[in-house]
């Protein structure tokens, strides 16, 4: 489990990074958002994997580590997903907006000359 | 009772901002009464402070960092005290009558109290820290102050070169403090008092004596920093009489003064305080002489007053410290009566220049007669204050007390500067009150108001009841504040006016009879001589200062701008990664890292095969997105909802059903903004042919990646393996039910443990989804995106080129099934938002997905019957969702306190429903119901700004058409 999960984190890692050096804005959005992917999969799975002990108690009951899974990781990516969209809509705009301002939709705003 | 001298001033000033512009004197009659406050409090504490008593107040701000709200009062403090707030009175009492009527007076009153509560700051405080703090407050202060009238570029250059000097210093000084306080082990004033042995043996001492020193010397003018107080006379003249005489300049003595215990005797302290000193001494009293404005007179001779508390500090011996207490105070009395004087001269006759001034005697007598008194003091005739400590000055620098050259100097020096002083104090009345009438001032001079006058006469009083009978005047106070600083030291000294025929008379003699002597020889040269000392006036401390400020805010600057930046956000985002790669393996290689053994057993071959999948479409989408965008969507699109079912695997039920909501309005979100990006169409000829370089750098870039990759891969696998150490999980799991009130620990943490974080995270939240509304409202298209799709214009044309069909019917024909579907899962999806939301506390659910739920089902009215049908129907208020979620929020957090408890404190308890049956009702779900509404308003908002773009481009397409038409 562990080393598949990484090797996914590590290639949406490695497709996220590459897309963000790429010279057109659409580029670097779908790439941050393989980022978040990778980087929410990478807080979440420091909580260790664990199958079939979602941190959901019994009512009334006391919950303990050798029962359940950690749930801090899950709270702190539960947040980073929603702001992870609020970040991917604001982007969006920016580059909407610098589009209609400058004319290209490359992230300097103006054409290279070798591309 | 200490706390009054700080809060008062500012709160007054405060205060004082509100009142209406042309109530000059209600203003400074509230402004008085707090200056009055003050003083008489301060009058009122003296029994507490007499024979070494200390007075404390002391509140906790940041305890853990030895940081606290410490004010402490000693003699010295008090007799500081007694003079800001005095002098402050009769600033006060002199601006009324000073500020013209068209001077924004509420502003000139309340930055006059703030300044005043810095000050007091200042002196008062019993906290290294708070001190820095003040001190800074000051500084800043005195710029607004300075700049007053700043429609005057003169102001604002003074002010600012005010505020760099004694800024700049003021860091240097906190550094300095900073280290005093690690050196003692606490910022505490009293325990730094008591530890002078520790810091003047520590190897540091240099480095905190040169740092505290800086601060010290630029605040009171010292040289080589003196050149910022001349232009600082651009301030009014009330200004310049508090700050430039009796308060600000005066906080660095003050410093020197109080750290005299601690800091001084040493050699270090003689040369570096000692040669600033005298040559300020010497050459302010020189360049003063030369001076044609008649507070760049004054202004010099400050510095050089300054020079001479300085160098009586640098001395070390308590007898010097003594005098220079006692010579802060004269100087404050007599310097500022004589700026107030200068003031009414220049507002009675519209000048300030000396060459022009001459014989006002005849107009304004009891001026004439005041500012000559207070001037005698400043030049050291006998029977006026300024005599006394002089004397005593002339009597410490007699005395060896380090055998070196600048020691052996040192009185001569002091009697040339005292004839300078007698010279250019002389020069004052001579050119001001006598000679010939001019003819040509700009206005006919006249005696100010009575009150207006009324300050400098209760000054020069005081020069002169101190300079007559000192002993029983100012004698006891003196005496408080100098047994204050020496404690046990205290020397033995006397007050009085007749010493006998000794060796300080006779340079008193020879000072007096020299500088009368002078004056004499150089009046005519001085009657016509351009501004400033001959050989010295090129050499001008501005140009200097502007010149080393251009050099390197401007040419430094711009030259490392061009080497090390770049506009290109490529090479930006390069260095970035390539900066976190090494910050990430940096650590990893200094630590001997060792890759943990790899386990291939125990996978679960569905699991990989999941995987496969979604590395498919990682790579996918990172090949796809530059020419088929569309598909890249779809690609990540499979990627995201891989990571999903993970989490769902993985026993991550919450994370999971957050994730999948959010992937459909992201999607939406791009697929929306995706008709306004150009068509990039591949061409498979230009592919073949890019240039070698191109094929680099991605291959650079390909590396980059591949190596960004690998190392998280391997970080997140090394964690992984490892047994979970110790973590605060245990904490929220064991009471998340018992304190809580939910078994869900995930939304528990969300709502209750963590809630402040959740308040920020929606706020965050809505500010991005007003940015991207605002953004919108000026969006203005590329030209080769107004026109309609390709897809919407062939359709539109079909039914245009039909009779019987209305524009639009063919998409409604294409959608017409999955619209009534959606048409249909409107109330499903609300139910399903309220399922949610209701079950949150408990299990998956909650909130955050309740609330995308609720948006999606608004969404998906938009795209079946188009944003016109929709909003025919059904007004959504975004805004009112968000501003309801924040304040439901916010209101349940603040509702704990009504119950005693601290701010988002919740309750839990089950409640039962009819037909819904029990469900968790802690207090912590309204403000889960605010963060519902708030996604709700927020997502949606951002969803129909986009969408209504749609709308607006085509009128805009056709505006522009029509203005093209028109233009031919």
């Amino acid at each position: 489990m562990e080393i598949i999960l990484s090797a996914a984190i590590g290639v949406l890692t490695a497709s996220g990074v590459y897309l963000l050096l790429r010279p057109r804005t659409y580029q670097v959005i779908i790439g941050l958002s393989l980022l978040s992917y990778a980087v929410n999969l990478f807080i979440f799975s420091m909580g260790r994997l664990r199958v079939n002990a979602p941190p959901i108690l019994e009512p009334g009951g006391v919950g303990d580590l050798s029962r359940y899974t950690d749930p801090v990781p899950q709270a702190l990516v539960l947040t980073a997903i929603v702001i992870g969209f609020a970040m991917t809509a604001l982007f969006l705009v920016v580059l909407l907006a610098s589009r209609g301002f400058t004319g290209t939709d490359h992230v300097d705003g103006r054409e290279q000359r070798s591309e | 009772m200490l706390s009054v001298f700080i809060l008062a001033p500012f709160a007054g000033s405060l205060i004082a901002i509100f009142f209406p512009p042309d109530q000059r004197g209600a203003t400074a009659w509230f402004a008085g009464a707090i200056a009055l406050l003050c003083f008489l409090i301060a009058a009122g504490l003296y029994p507490f402070v007499t024979s070494g008593g200390v007075l404390r107040y002391e509140l906790a701000w940041i305890p853990e960092l030895g940081l606290n709200f410490t004010l402490r009062m000693d003699g010295f403090a008090w007799l500081f005290t007694v003079l800001v707030t005095a002098i402050g009175v009769l600033v006060v009492l002199y601006a009324r009558y000073y500020m013209a009527a068209e001077d924004p007076v509420p502003r000139f009153f309340a930055l006059f109290l703030a300044f005043m509560g810095s000050m007091l700051g200042v002196v008062l405080s019993g906290n290294l820290i708070l001190l820095a703090v003040f001190w800074e407050l000051t500084s800043i202060v005195s710029f607004l102050l300075i700049g007053y009238w700043h429609h005057n570029a003169h102001a604002r250059d003074g002010a600012r070169m005010a505020l760099t000097m004694t800024g700049m210093g003021g860091l240097c000084m906190l550094v300095g403090l900073l280290i005093m306080g690690r050196i003692v082990g606490s910022y505490d004033l009293d325990v730094v008092l008591a530890s002078g042995d520790i810091i003047r043996e520590h190897p540091l001492y240099l480095a905190t004596l040169v740092l505290i020193l800086l601060g010290a010397l630029t605040k009171s003018a010292q040289f080589p920093f003196h050149f910022w107080l001349p232009h600082a006379m651009a301030a009014p003249t009330p200004v310049s009489a508090y700050l430039h005489s009796a308060t600000m300049v005066k906080a660095g003595v003050f410093l020197l003064v109080r750290f005299w215990p601690v800091m001084a005797g040493t050699e270090a302290w003689f040369w570096i305080v000692g040669l600033a000193g005298l040559t300020t001494l010497l050459l302010g009293a020189y360049f003063a002489i030369f001076q044609q404005d008649l507070k760049g007179l004054l202004a010099y001779s400050t510095i050089s007053h300054l020079g001479l508390i300085t160098v009586l500090l640098s001395l070390g011996s308590p007898l010097a410290a003594v005098a220079a207490v006692f010579h802060i105070v004269n100087h404050a009395t007599f310097k500022a009566s004589l700026f107030m004087a200068a003031g009414i001269i220049d507002h009675e006759t519209g000048t300030r220049d000396m060459r022009k001034l001459g014989g006002l005697i005849r107009y304004m007598p009891g001026t004439a007669m005041l500012a000559m008194v207070a001037s005698a003091a400043m030049a050291g005739v006998p029977l006026l204050n300024g005599f006394i400590s002089k004397e005593m000055f002339f009597a410490e620098a007699i005395e060896t007390h380090q055998a070196n050259l600048l020691d052996t100097i040192t009185p001569y020096v002091a009697t040339l500067a005292g004839m300078f002083a007698v010279t250019y104090s002389l020069r004052f009345i001579h050119s001001v009150f006598f000679g010939k009438t001019p003819s040509d001032l700009p206005k006919i001079p006249h005696e100010p108001p009575r009150w207006m006058r009324a300050p400098i006469e209760f000054l020069v009083l005081a020069c002169l009841v101190v300079g007559i009978i000192p002993a029983i005047t100012i004698g006891p106070f003196l005496h408080t504040a100098v047994v204050s600083i020496l404690g046990a030291s205290t020397p033995q000294y006397s007050l009085s006016v007749w010493h006998g025929w000794n060796l300080p008379l006779i340079m008193s003699f020879v000072a007096l009879l020299g500088g009368i002597g002078l004056y004499f020889l150089m009046r005519n040269y001085l009657a016509t001589s351009t501004e400033g000392p001959p050989v010295f006036r090129l050499l001008h401390g501005q140009r200097i200062f502007e010149r080393v400020l251009v050099t390197l805010s401007w040419k430094w600057a711009r030259s490392l701008e061009q080497r090390l930046g770049t506009r290109r956000l490529q090479p930006q985002m390069r260095f970035l990664v390539f900066v976190a790669i090494m910050a990430g393996a940096l650590p990893l290689l200094l630590n001997h890292y060792e890759l943990p053994p790899l386990l291939v057993r125990g996978i679960d071959p569905a699991f990989a095969l999941l995987w496969a999948i979604g590395i498919a479409c990682a790579v996918g989408a990172a090949y796809q997105a530059k020419f088929h965008r569309l598909a890249a969507l779809v690609l990540l699109g499979g990627a995201g909802l891989v990571t999903c079912i993970t989490f769902v695997w993985l026993s991550a039920p919450d994370l999971a059903v957050t994730q999948l909501l959010v992937e459909i309005v992201t999607t939406v979100l791009i697929l929306l903004g995706l008709r306004w990006l150009p068509k990039r169409i591949e061409d498979t000829q230009e592919s073949e042919l890019l240039s070698l370089r191109v094929r680099l750098r991605r291959l650079r870039d390909f590396v980059l990646a591949l190596v960004a990759g690998g190392g998280v891969a391997l970080i997140a696998y090394t964690v992984m393996t490892r047994p979970m150490p110790e973590t605060i999980a245990s904490y929220f799991l064991e009471r998340a039910y018992k304190e809580g009130g939910g078994t869900n620990v995930v939304n528990v943490i969300l709502v209750d443990f963590r809630g402040f974080d959740t308040l920020g995270e929606i706020a965050v939240l809505a500010i991005v989804a007003l940015t991207v509304f605002a953004l919108l409202l000026r969006f203005r298209p590329q030209a080769d995106s107004l026109e309609a799709p390709e897809q919407q214009q062939v359709q539109n044309a079909f039914d245009d080129d039909h009779p019987d069909r209305a524009k639009g019917d063919s998409v409604a024909e294409y959608l017409f099934v999955p619209s009534v579907i959606m048409r249909w899962m409107f109330p499903v999806s609300g139910m399903l938002a309220a399922y949610f939301f209701l079950r949150g506390h408990d299990l998956p659910g909650g909130g955050f997905a309740a609330g995308i739920a609720m948006s999606i089902g608004f969404i998906l009215q938009y795209m079946s019957g188009g944003t016109r049908w929709v909003e025919e129907r059904l007004r959504i208020h975004p805004l009112r969702w968000m501003s309801i979620g924040i304040i439901v929020a916010a209101a349940t957090g603040i509702g704990s306190w009504l119950f005693g408890y601290p701010f988002l404190t919740s309750h839990a308890q089950y409640v039962t429903l009819p037909i819904v049956g029990k469900i968790p009702l802690a207090s912590a779900i309204f403000f889960d119901l605010g963060v519902f509404s708030l996604v709700v308003g927020a997502t949606v908002l951002i969803l129909i700004a986009l969408a209504h773009q749609s709308i607006r481009a085509p009128r805009a397409h056709a505006r522009a058409l029509r203005a093209a038409k028109e233009a031919k």
